[in-house]
């Protein structure tokens, strides 16, 4: 079936505010919401980051004197809870994919535009609903997880703010993932086959199914734990015969993929930083395809591995177990994919080379500590203790987030129109990543040595370490400053970028820049080797 | 900068584009479907988790009588054939016989919550009396809500495939086909539902 759609009717893309006031309306332009979930993301992580530091600087003495512990639980974890849902989940599916998708498949926007607006536009009210569950009778204490019967006895009012606050953006997340499916089968420019898609398509179109089987499990489990707060039914209430392991199955059952949902991304746009900036094809695009798909089927079948210390029956450990030490080899075959894409280029040292390698060391070495975590003996020693937060940091953080800021410095040129300044970009890149090391490098060692997390005190024999950890905090502090000054700089005085300053293939680089509102003023190109750097050189010889 | 702000170059391209595409709104409800799906699954685990795991005190087991909810099954199923009927109806351009069919399907539907709710109050457990009384109530609520909407949007459709001015039309049926799938869709989590909470 086939619907044409009258453009005198649909055409109201002209009939929108221009200039900065877009950014503050229902656009339906695909850039316009982009660039919404990039900002918005963006001032998130600057709250979320201001509440990291606050736990640093109280974990900087080994006693409770910086805020009253309950504080300190919420601040812990509204920290997860932002970085989660309001920074890493939104900028890097929402931001990178709603701008990048749509020309990656020869399309002229998403394929739902008043759906995608929506899913943006729920982001925001939630988030600040979160932050300012604060002021009302304190926000929830229970960690991101939201573990029952911690969350069921601490003071209602914050939990439930987060619950709904969660609820909605789960379903913003849904609506999201949905249109990225669409998308990307449905609206591709006739001719192009799914094998010629650039690979942050394939890493979107995985994140997405992941998206839409699992998201729907958190929100039915938070509506039941809600249910067990405000209504007093006992359906993970031990005193009222309800069952908490359930709980923690069906958290996992979505927040372990919710990890993928995080860092699959990620590895879809390493992969297209990786072959401008070292002027060679992305190395083994089809292992590529085929360990992203593997790493959606494994990704939703191994989430017991969060639970080794809950009561879990020994063949769910073994099987759990076995499940989560194959994933090793399809994110293997990915990390030695990149490491082959760099060998022998002609690389170019610039800020977003600099974060994509930065996040190959980093996420290698979260990688190696993930291996390890998914060993039960070892898992049961370290579990619940700083070895967990460092390993999830190195995931998280060194991998993700730098992948973000590695696609900002990447993408920037595309969407201003303007260059940025090189020396900052190398100096922010510089400051995180000692800074990142520092912080999060010793906690390994904390953990080992047996300091709980989630505590906001600790064994005064771990203060020296602690303090290591804390001045790496301060020094990701600093990291901002450079990035803001030289986004604010390169806006106001950045020199003319040019249509195409990394003389990249991929079809966002082969319109102007800024694009028009539609994209292409012609017809989208057929672009069947997006990775084609180099090709004529072989041929010739 | 290079934008096309003069509308005589967007309505150019907007005739391009929209020449003619794949209708892929089926697709994408299709999508949120399968994730509504996923939500009940995620219900029926835990209830058949706690079946198996969470032992009730005794007194609080319970024979679930039957006759109730054989009805409401047949209701849903009946409502689901007729539901097609009106699909047929209208590509047929019967428009009033379409709308026949849909507020009787509507009818059903209503019929199908009253008795839900007669049996929620001749039931002798309330919500908070144990677990198996709170997941009873929790995954028959839940189905319940779905097919709240699903009557109100059967009667929107009902409305909209009136002969003068009605929207939906042979030549626009999707909105009918899409309530029609979504009706489909809970009709099979009642069956699965009535199999796994009043059979099993």
């Amino acid at each position: 079936m086939t619907i044409s759609i009258d453009p005198q009717k649909t055409n109201n893309k002209s009939l929108q505010p221009k200039g900065w006031l877009r950014y503050f309306s229902f656009s339906l332009d695909h850039k316009v919401i982009g660039i919404q979930y990039l900002v918005c993301g963006f001032l998130f992580y600057l709250i979320g980051g201001t509440l990291a530091s606050a736990i640093r600087i109280e974990l900087a003495s080994p006693m409770s004197d910086f805020m009253p512990r309950d504080v300190y639980n919420q601040v812990l974890t509204l920290h997860g809870t932002i970085m989660i849902f309001l920074w890493i989940v939104p900028v890097v599916n929402g931001a990178f994919g709603n701008y990048l998708i749509p020309f990656y498949v020869g399309a002229r926007d998403m394929a739902f535009p008043r759906l995608n607006a929506v899913a943006f536009w729920l982001i925001p009210p939630s988030g600040l609903m979160l932050v300012a569950s604060y002021f009302v009778e304190g926000a929830a204490q229970a960690g991101w997880t939201a573990y029952p019967p911690l969350s069921i006895t601490t003071p209602q009012s914050g939990q439930i703010i987060w619950i709904l606050s969660v609820l909605l953006l789960g379903g913003s997340s849904i609506f999201g993932g949905i249109n990225f499916i669409a998308t990307i089968i449905k609206l591709r420019r006739p001719g192009l086959k799914l094998m010629q898609l650039p690979m942050y398509c394939w890493a979107m179109l995985g994140t997405s199914l992941l998206v839409v089987l699992s998201t729907p499990v958190l929100a039915g489990t938070l509506i039941l734990l809600s249910f067990d707060i405000v209504a007093n039914t006992g359906f993970f209430n031990p005193v009222l015969g309800g069952n908490v392991v359930v709980y923690q199955h069906l958290f996992w059952f979505y927040s372990h993929p919710a990890v993928y949902i995080m860092v699959l991304p990620a590895f879809g746009l390493v992969s297209e930083i990786l072959p401008v900036h070292a002027r060679k094809p992305l190395f083994g695009y089809t292992t590529m395809v085929f360990s992203i798909m593997g790493i959606v089927v494994l990704g939703l079948v191994v989430w017991a591995h969060h639970m080794f210390t809950s009561g879990t029956p020994p063949w769910m450990r073994l099987f759990f177990t076995i499940a989560t030490a194959f994933i090793a080899v399809p994110t293997g075959i990915k990390f030695f994919n990149w490491v082959a894409t760099l060998w022998g280029g002609k690389i170019s040292i610039n800020s977003a080379m600099l974060f994509s390698c930065g996040f190959i060391i980093n996420f290698v070495f979260g990688g190696i500590t993930g291996v390890a975590l998914a060993q039960v003996p070892f898992d049961i020693h370290v579990h619940d203790t700083y070895f967990v937060v460092a390993h999830f940091h190195y995931i998280v953080y060194g991998g993700t987030v730098f992948i973000i800021f590695s696609s900002i410095y990447h993408w920037f040129p595309k969407v201003t129109g303007k260059l940025f300044n090189e020396k900052l970009g190398i100096s922010h890149f510089i400051i995180t990543f000692i800074g990142f090391n520092l912080c999060f490098a010793p906690q390994h060692w904390l953990g080992l040595n047996g300091m709980p997390r989630r505590v906001a005190e600790y064994d005064p024999q771990f203060q020296f370490v602690n303090q290591i950890s804390s001045l790496g905090a301060l020094l990701m502090a600093i990291s901002t400053i450079p990035f803001l000054i030289n986004v604010f700089l390169s806006l106001r005085n950045g020199k003319d970028a040019g249509d195409n300053p990394w003389n990249a293939l991929t079809p966002e680089w082969l319109t102007s820049s800024p694009p028009p509102v539609e994209n292409w003023e012609g017809e989208a190109p057929l672009v069947e080797e997006p990775y084609g750097y180099g090709k004529e050189i072989f041929e010739q010889k | 900068m290079t934008t096309l702000d003069s509308s005589k170059e967007i309505q150019k391209n907007n005739s391009e584009v929209n020449e003619k595409h794949e209708d892929f709104r089926m697709f994408g409800l299709i999508t949120f479907l399968i994730a509504d799906g996923m939500t009940f699954a995620g219900f029926f685990a835990a209830y058949l988790t706690y079946k198996a795991v969470n032992p009730l005190p005794d007194g609080a087991i319970y024979e679930l009588e039957l006759p109730i909810p054989t009805l409401n099954t047949i209701l849903l199923l009946v409502s689901s054939a007729t539901f097609h009927k009106a699909g047929k109806a209208l590509l047929k351009d019967k428009n009033s016989d379409s709308q026949k069919w849909l507020f009787f399907t509507a009818f059903l539907g209503i019929i199908f919550l009253i008795c839900q709710l007669f049996e929620y109050f001749h039931l002798p457990f309330g919500l908070t009396d144990n677990l198996f009384a709170s997941t009873f109530y929790a995954l028959t609520g839940f189905h319940g809500l779905h097919v709240t909407l699903g009557t109100l949007m059967i009667l929107i459709i009902a409305w909209q495939s009136r002969t003068n001015g009605g929207r939906v039309t042979s030549q626009n049926i999707f909105p009918l086909e899409a309530v029609e799938l979504y009706w489909h869709f809970v009709d099979g989590i009642w069956v699965i539902l009535f199999i796994i909470l009043y059979l099993l």
